[in-house]
């Protein structure tokens, strides 16, 4: 009876589509993603947990991590990326060609399918949503990443379901710029954008019916510093192999939970059915339950996290911080720094810190980006022994007390800060702290509240050394720009240089700038295992370890695909269901 | 038990504590900032007499340790290795009294371990940072607890002895410090000074701020014991023979403060020292990797070390003889000193 219903069903479909072609009526047949994932039921609701609320749901001025969780579950993008594969896929642009010269890009839109609204998408909105990104007055952060190094795009629409990007140069990772670009309504933004209220519009507050999008789900309601409910998009644009139309889930919910502790304790009761960032601790501790309580853990392996020992090497602390900059002509003696990388037990590290749910690292690319490591990069052991050699051939000596001198006589004694919120970079500091008491540096740890620790790093330099971490969303080197190139913002050693300070750095600006613009991607890998070897041998920061991504979801969860990109779990959200229910 | 039997109780549970804490070198076999990367969260280690083949052993000895090597922190005694526990060995230099020494009082030839109360997640020894961490809370509440009752003893005297305007300012000011919400009073000072010192400095810096801020209730119990020790006849009359404030005071009023002043010692001490434990569990005392008691508490904050590894509450299960100690001295002080004259 069913099956039949089915067929009266997809014939209606086929027939009404063929009168719409034969027509050649505006309403274009529908354009449906196939989802590759297992067929799964309808119905159900999911709990997941935010560690703040979210503050915002406009995706062109969302900054905050909470807010962008739920915002991508509301909105899609033109070209995705991949979150289990690393690699781009057709997201609403079902496909797209390239130039030869890598500078234009035509992308055919899919046909049909409407925001959660109801109203229609097409080109308009793509064009209208750009214009919202790249618009200076509107502070979008994706701006940042759409224009990196005096990049220039235009945006064009050829016909309704056709758009032309225009780059000013060829951008090797170009497809990868699209991920995260939320296509927005223009019927329900624009009136905002020219009233230049478009900062205050989509707030928490707003009506669920003022807001739409082309993600899997749409807004229900929101309680103030508790929960934000999201409910299926009946006009989603994708479906399972067997045609029916995601999302499978009913409702998702997100709860604020604060503390790391208490996220893992509501899980392990059973109050959230889906963890993104567990701690090894947490993860050793809640393990021992899983049969019990009906849910499964699973290690990820590294993810994209690097954290590194930070030595200060910034110019502008002469006469101004006379103590840091007197010792600063030891950081800036890449033997002490190769001293320093020597002597951290990183595999002893990753044992304590981590419990060994961690990956030791030499440089910033981690082995959970399989497309760019470069694993030829040399992984010696702590070695002490290697560590004064290095120490001694920079005229560094000892006393008889065993403390370490420099060239002067000056006993060699800093300061390590770092977060005192992550207790995991604090056990770093304080491991690497009683590594380098064996070389007879006097060191001592100095907690900082976040925003003030973040402060000193980033804009008074009145630090000596930091134990700190970076996170990328994508794998791709390009957003990596900002770290490596020597004007860039996140180039933390020695910010707002003028010129490359050393040679070393003059390369990493030339080999940087070269691989953004290379499109042969073996050409371009080549020249960033090149930057993987300056920084393992230069050491502008003393990469330490990488975290395993650790997550966990209710067994009876279908298609939980958790990935190593951002978001860890609910990157899938549309093809999630309950299995049994 | 009778009251005195408590009262000996007490003061010998007291001077056991301060004599291990102060004897710490000794007694601790290892340094306590010393990690064993190994050994991260082991449990205590078992001391043997009879070994798994029931032969019986004239002296105590323990099993190896080995470290799981698929689960974090799961340890197995290996049966076919025995160190014998040895006192006396040399290990770590440490210092008492002025001397450099190396002797410990046991311990175990390498590579055997001995966690007599297991280890933290740096596999530092527990034993050790608590014998060397109660060096660090002990004394704190001594010193702030003698800065405290100098400063009230004499802003009680004065305010008691001379009365009148000076008593009044005096007693103002106390009652403003009375009403004064110290722990965030104390997290204010701590704000303010500066990040970079030394371990040490904290330290002194720490007790300074706890014993500058009690000093008001002191100050108005001895206030009270000095205005009626002033009316005294022989107060009076040595008075009339001519002799000097300064002479009055010492003579004949300081030793009626007496029993105030030791009842108060007694309370305030273990006051002083939850100040401490309290502070350096929030880690606003002294830094790592130097051990007191509130920074070894410091770690049961995060929920899978308070549900996994119990010995890690040593700290916590320490202060409650200290406690008992002092408030049975504190009783016992004030009934025999202060009514009992």
């Amino acid at each position: 009876m069913r099956r039949d219903i089915h067929r009266i069903l997809v014939f209606l479909v086929l027939f009404t589509g063929t009168l719409w072609a034969q027509s050649k009526s505006a309403a274009a047949k529908e354009e449906l993603q196939g989802s590759t994932g297992e067929v799964g039921q309808y119905g159900g609701h999911l709990v997941i947990s935010q560690r703040a609320e979210a503050k915002t749901l406009n995706p062109v001025t969302a900054v905050d991590r909470p807010s962008r969780e739920v915002i991508y579950r509301m909105q899609a993008d033109l070209i995705h990326i991949n979150r289990v594969t690393q690699r781009t896929e057709p997201a609403l642009a079902k496909s797209w060609t390239a130039s030869k010269d890598g500078r234009q890009y035509t992308l055919h839109l899919r046909r049909g399918i409407r925001f959660s609204d109801g109203q229609p998408f097409n080109a308009d909105d793509v064009v209208f949503s750009f214009q919202l990104y790249l618009d200076e007055k509107v502070h979008s952060p994706q701006r940042d990443l759409l224009i990196a190094r005096g990049q220039n795009i235009t945006v064009e629409k050829v016909d309704p379901y056709i758009v032309v990007f225009k780059l000013a140069q060829p951008d090797a990772a170009a497809e990868r710029l699209f991920d995260s670009v939320a296509i927005v309504p223009k019927h329900l933004l624009e009136k905002a954008y020219k009233d230049g209220t478009l900062a205050q519009a989509w707030s928490l507050t707003t009506a669920a019916d003022q807001i739409a999008g082309l993600g899997p789900f749409r807004l229900k309601n929101y309680v103030p510093g508790e929960r934000i409910t999201l409910e299926r998009n009946r006009y989603y644009w994708k479906a399972d192999a067997k045609g029916n139309r995601l999302p499978c889930l009913d409702e998702i919910t997100f709860m604020v939970v604060a503390s790391e502790d208490a996220d893992a304790i509501r899980f392990q009761t059973g109050d959230t059915d889906v963890i993104s960032r567990l701690n090894a601790e947490n993860y050793a501790l809640l393990a021992k339950d899983q049969q019990s309580r009906g849910y499964t853990l699973q290690d990820l392996g590294p993810g994209l996290e690097y954290n590194f020992v930070l030595f200060n090497l910034n110019d502008d602390t002469a006469g101004r911080l006379p103590d840091i900059a007197r010792k600063q002509a030891w950081f800036r003696d890449v033997k002490f720094r190769q001293a320093v990388s020597a002597a951290i037990d990183r595999s002893g590290i990753v044992r304590l810190v981590y419990q060994g749910r961690g990956e030791p690292l030499w440089a910033h690319v981690t082995a959970g980006n399989k497309l760019w490591l470069n694993s030829k990069i040399p992984k010696p052991p702590q070695s002490l022994t290697r560590a004064r050699e290095l120490l001694q051939s920079a005229g560094f000596t000892w006393n008889k007390d065993g403390k370490l001198l420099d060239h002067s006589g000056q006993v060699v004694e800093f300061s390590i800060v770092s977060s005192s919120s992550n207790s995991q970079r604090m056990q770093i500091a304080n491991m690497v702290q009683q590594d380098l008491a064996k070389l007879g540096m006097q060191v001592s740890v100095v907690p900082l509240e976040f925003r003030s620790f973040l402060q000193r790093v980033t804009q008074t330099h009145e630090y000596e050394a930091a134990v700190m971490g970076l996170l990328n969303g994508d794998v791709d080197p390009n957003p990596e720009m900002n770290v490596w190139i020597s004007s860039g913002a996140t180039h933390l050693w020695n910010l707002g240089e003028k010129k490359p300070a050393t040679p070393w750095e003059a390369e990493l600006d030339k080999l940087m700038e070269q691989q953004a613009v290379t499109l042969n991607r073996k050409a371009r890998k080549k020249l960033y295992d090149r930057v993987q070897e300056i920084v393992a041998e230069q050491l502008p920061i003393i990469c330490v370890a990488s975290p395993n991504i650790l997550v966990g979801s209710k067994k009876n969860l279908g298609n939980f695909r958790p990935a190593i990109l951002d978001h860890y779990t609910l990157h899938n959200a549309e093809e999630l269901f309950w299995k049994g229910k | 038990m009778s009251r005195s039997g408590m009262v000996r109780v007490a003061i010998v549970l007291l001077s056991l504590l301060y004599g291990a804490v102060l004897l710490a070198g000794f007694l601790a076999p290892y340094d306590p900032a010393e990690q064993d990367r190994e050994h991260p969260f082991a449990p205590p280690t078992r001391v043997h007499f009879i070994d798994a083949e029931g032969k019986l052993h004239g002296w105590p000895f323990i099993y190896g340790l080995t470290p799981s090597p698929d689960n974090f922190a799961e340890y197995q005694e290996d049966r076919s290795r025995t160190f014998s526990v040895r006192p006396f060995v040399p290990g770590d230099n440490y210092s008492l009294l002025g001397f450099s020494l190396r002797r410990h009082l046991f311990g175990i030839d390498e590579p055997g371990r001995i966690f007599l109360l297991g280890t933290d997640g740096y596999g530092r020894d527990q034993f050790s940072r608590l014998l060397w961490g109660g060096r660090i809370s002990l004394l704190a509440g001594l010193i702030a607890a003698a800065l405290s009752l100098v400063l009230g003893m004499v802003v009680g005297m004065v305010s008691g002895y001379f009365g009148g305007f000076t008593d009044d300012a005096l007693m103002r000011l106390a009652e403003l410090f009375l009403a004064m919400p110290w722990l965030y009073l104390l997290f204010a000072v701590r704000a303010f000074l500066p990040l970079h010192i030394s371990p040490t400095v904290a330290f002194f810096l720490l007790v300074a701020v706890i014993g500058t801020v009690g000093w008001a209730r002191p100050a108005r119990l001895i206030r009270g014991v000095v205005l009626s020790a002033r009316e005294r006849k022989y107060v009076l009359a040595a008075r009339g023979f001519g002799a000097t404030d300064f002479y009055l005071l010492r003579r004949h009023i300081l030793p009626q403060t007496m029993g105030v002043f030791l009842t108060q010692a007694a309370l305030l001490i273990p006051q002083y020292i939850l100040a401490e434990v309290t502070l350096s569990f929030l880690g606003l005392g002294v830094g790592e990797p130097v051990p007191s008691w509130g920074n070894m508490l410091g770690s049961l904050q995060q929920y899978h070390i308070l549900a996994s590894y119990w010995w890690m509450l040593a700290p916590a299960l320490v202060l409650v003889p200290v406690f008992w100690g002092y408030h049975v001295l504190a009783d016992f002080l004030h009934e025999r000193l202060e009514f009992g004259q």
